[in-house]
């Protein structure tokens, strides 16, 4: 099933479809326990004339056993994953000194992307604003700050296994570094009106060569 | 035992009392099934329009929608083509003309479809049956007692929940359209019509839910103080039969949680329509979106438990009986529905991974949201254990039971997946939770309603249904099911986003894939051909419905006339004779042991009812 994922192109995704894969073996093994000793009950202990079923009202041994070997599974699994989370998601953890910075705005239904410009300032003269297309380079640290300018919409790129809701009046911060060149989707993931479906931008992940290429056709000096 | 003595305030009605402003709580519980079955079929319906847009996007709807050679000459062939022409020349805009010209479902019409559907299966089906019809019907039989504590709470509750699907109802036909903000229902989308421009759709729906609020909170106050004060003489509350906990925990869910649905909806509406701004997210408005989230999954995760437990308990009544066995540790199956009912209370934030919240809250709310799995799987490995050694009888409702236990646990287990914080950064609001959440509510508890309804027929109405239809109706449902949902993980597991109304427009939903399979290679394009066999499964699921519907009213008139106690349970239900007359019993019955006494060593029969005295001849049925 996990073949219909898609390919992964960022630094921790690799990470996420660990994670992915080790909870697809383990769900599967329990699926596959689960349901074979349900259909061996049923076709043994099917009703038969003259056999009466085992008075049986419990067993608290099994009952401890099963409690306890869940809680532990599911504590190991949460265990693994703090970390995941914490190196995506935690502003306290993302790689200092960004590569690039950009401010990515939803808006019905499109995103805008604003780059700081040789100033590294948001705000300035030599901004640049660019709809639906986002340009950064490949194997470097890209800091997006996102935002919305109305509703709630989501920024979701699935070859970087990042996902991250733009909130209107709040700035969050998001990370990412590609590790492949290419152009991917840019799709909305959260409901945000008649347009949502087909709200779409592209993440342009170039070359070195080519980033600098386009620096400098933008901002020449 | 049975002796017909009436109860005193059994006397002659009028039409109307008896059947419409009843008092009785079996005729309520019977109103309310028939209402859930009635609005079974409108979202269902929703249901297939929308899956039809997903299939074929864009395309008319089959036999409304006008013919290729209408839409690209404007020649009329087809009666549907004539009915478009009459349309589009009339000066006035029809329904039909704004929502799905020729045929073609809008992007607007779309979101109010899938709006509509969930809102209307979560509260106005699965709710409804499952804690008023069921909670309604049962409690009282199965507690030994003659009625509700509050027979009039009890018709109001009933009223009120007529009066929320009519104003819902209403709001499809005002101006602007219905509510189309998804039944989460997130703000500022919500909150503000120029984000939808939905006017009154939005507020109706708000208000509709208030009143709906109102309908739970009054059925579950009577639950509360029936199940507390009026049990049998004996009927401790560690005899009482699973499903009656399982009412009884909802209840006092639905008591706590409900408000804080309907505080978020008053504010929602202030919102709207007084100019408050709680959910806005300007600067000077001092509001802000997340409040909402906060407000509607505080209450909104516990509503889910509210629609599995008492499935659950369902369950638990059918595996017992038809295993001949006592359920596997009784005790810890009750503890483990207050376990998961406690902890209902503090994972409402796993709706909310993506949304901003700060990050360190992720982790809290991954390890609570993992910890629900533990009770979950005690409670499936006692199904299993209930079964071991038994002497099982495939009867229709122990299908359903067994098919309750078999979707539960992947409802379950893809849960675990969604817990898990990074992997849910990618499955978020994919196809993967719509997956999810139609193998716990479908199949969980539509299987176990379904179950419940042929069980408790012949009690409700003194008749079997019809057994070779209801067997049809489960395997085609329960195939029917899984070829629907199923393939939905895997759109997931492809980033195919939920409540997209055109997933052609996205490159990477297209992609040609192709995917091994031990020896096997298969070639896709993209997720087009699975999204035509999911809607073709879905028109199948929906057909079987029409079986169980057509077999419902039809063996109440029709169905083979059923003794007393034709499953031979022990529970009090079955002691009331058949039909149930006015005030349930002759004599109140005394309870001597508990629910699941079958196949007692050393005694005659395999059952022994929990009125029976002891060593007396087992009665009732045969
Ligand atoms: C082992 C038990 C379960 C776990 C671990 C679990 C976990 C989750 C998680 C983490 C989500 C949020 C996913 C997301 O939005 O990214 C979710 C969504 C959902 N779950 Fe469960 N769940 C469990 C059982 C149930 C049950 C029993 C029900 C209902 C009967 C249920 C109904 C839902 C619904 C309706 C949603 C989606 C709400 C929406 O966004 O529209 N879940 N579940
Ligand atoms: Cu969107
Ligand atoms: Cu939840």
């Amino acid at each position: 099933m996990l073949q219909w994922l898609p390919e992964n192109v960022s630094t921790f995704g690799q990470g996420v479809d660990d994670l992915f894969h080790a909870i697809y073996w383990l769900t599967l093994i329990v699926f596959i326990l689960v349901m074979g000793t349900l259909i061996v009950f049923l076709i043994k202990y099917r009703h038969q004339e003259g056999k009466k079923a085992d008075y049986i009202e419990g067993s608290t041994t099994l009952e401890i056993v099963w409690t306890a070997v869940t809680t532990v599974i599911v504590f190991v699994l949460a265990m693994f994953s703090y970390p995941q989370w914490n190196n995506i998601k935690s502003p306290t953890q993302f790689p200092d000194n960004p590569d690039v910075v950009v401010q990515v705005s939803g808006k019905q239904f499109n995103w805008d992307m604003t780059y700081p410009g040789p100033d590294n300032e948001f705000g300035t003269d030599d901004d640049l604003e660019l709809e639906n297309e986002l340009h950064v380079p490949v194997n470097a640290v890209v800091h997006i700050r996102l935002t919305s300018i109305d509703v709630i919409h989501s920024f979701f790129v699935p070859q970087l296994r990042l996902k991250q809701d733009a909130l209107p009046n709040r700035f969050i911060n998001v990370w990412f570094e590609a590790t492949k060149a290419g152009r991917y989707e840019i799709p909305c993931a959260e409901l945000c009106g008649f347009g949502h479906s087909g709200m779409l931008g592209y993440l342009n992940v170039h070359t070195q060569a080519d980033y600098d290429a386009w620096v400098q056709e933008r901002w020449p000096q | 035992m049975h002796d017909n003595e009436h109860a005193s305030h059994d006397h002659e009605e009028s039409f109307i009392r008896k059947y419409i402003f009843s008092l009785d709580h079996k005729t309520i519980g019977k109103q309310f099934l028939i209402y859930g079955l009635i609005m079974f079929f409108v979202g269902g319906g929703l249901a297939l329009l929308f899956r039809w847009q997903l299939a074929y996007p864009d395309q008319p709807l089959p036999i409304i929608g006008a013919s290729q050679q209408y839409l690209d000459e404007g020649e009329v062939v087809t009666g549907a083509d004539k009915m478009w022409e009459r349309i589009y020349e009339s000066d006035k805009e029809e329904w039909l003309e704004i929502n799905m010209p020729s045929g073609v479902i809008t992007p607007e019409f779309y979101n109010m479809l899938f709006t509509m559907h969930a809102t209307i299966m979560v509260f106005f089906v699965v709710v409804p049956i499952l804690v008023g019809a069921f909670g309604n019907f049962l409690i009282p039989l199965m507690i030994g007692t003659r009625d509700m504590a509050f027979p009039i709470l009890n018709m109001l509750s009933f009223w009120l929940a007529v009066l929320a699907a009519i104003v819902m109802a209403v709001g499809f036909f005002v101006p602007g359209g219905h509510a189309a903000a998804g039944w989460t229902g997130y703000a500022p989308l919500s909150a503000d019509p120029q984000w939808t421009g939905v006017e009154w759709g939005q507020n109706l729906w708000a208000i509709s839910l208030l009143i709906q609020g109102f309908s739970s909170l009054v059925g579950s106050i009577n639950y509360i103080t029936t199940i507390i004060n009026m049990r049998a003489p004996g009927m401790t509350f560690f005899r009482m039969p699973l499903v009656i906990w399982s009412l009884f925990i909802v209840a006092i869910l639905l008591l706590l949680a409900f408000p804080v649905l309907s505080s978020a909806l008053a504010l929602l509406i202030f919102d709207r329509l007084a100019g408050t701004t709680f959910f806005s997210a300007t600067a000077e408005g001092g509001g802000d979106p997340l409040l909402w989230q906060h407000l509607f999954w505080f209450f909104g995760h516990p509503e889910v438990y509210i629609l599995i437990l008492p499935g659950m308990g369902i369950a638990s009544e059918l595996i017992p009986v038809f295993s001949r066995k006592p359920i596997f540790g009784y005790r810890s199956m009750v503890y483990a529905m207050i376990a998961i009912a406690f902890l209902g209370w503090i994972v409402w934030g796993h709706h909310m991974f993506q949304s901003g919240m700060r990050s360190e809250m992720g982790n809290f709310f991954m390890t609570t949201t993992m910890l629900i799995a533990v009770p979950s799987a005690i409670k499936t490995f006692n199904w299993l254990g209930t079964m071991f050694r038994g002497s099982i009888r495939f009867t229709t409702p122990m299908l359903h039971g067994i098919a309750f236990v078999s979707m539960f646990v992947i409802g379950g287990l893809s849960g675990i997946y969604m817990a898990n914080t990074p992997v849910d950064i990618f499955i978020h609001d994919t196809y993967y939770i719509v997956a999810h959440i139609h193998y716990v509510v479908f199949g969980g508890s539509l299987f176990a309603i379904f179950g419940g309804i042929i069980f408790w027929f012949p009690k409700m109405y003194g008749r079997y249904m019809n057994d070779v239809l209801s067997k049809i109706h489960f395997w085609l449902t329960f195939i029917a099911f899984n070829c629907t949902f199923f393939p939905m993980h895997i759109l997931g597991v492809g980033g195919h986003m939920r409540r997209i109304s055109n997933p052609q427009q996205y490159e990477f939903l297209m992609e040609p894939t192709t995917i091994k399979f031990l020896m096997w290679q298969f070639e896709f394009q993209g997720f087009i051909g699975m999204n035509i066999f999911i809607t073709m499964s879905a028109f199948t699921l929906g057909f079987a419905q029409l079986i169980l519907v057509f077999n419902f009213f039809w063996s109440m008139y029709k169905g083979k006339v059923a003794e007393q106690n034709p499953w031979q349970v022990n529970t009090l239900e079955w002691e009331a004779p058949t039909p149930v007359p006015h005030g349930n019993f002759g004599q109140i019955p005394t309870v001597y042991r508990g629910p699941y006494e079958y196949s007692v060593p050393g005694e005659e029969s395999d059952w022994i009812p929990q009125a029976q005295p002891e060593h007396a001849p087992a009665t009732g049925g045969d």
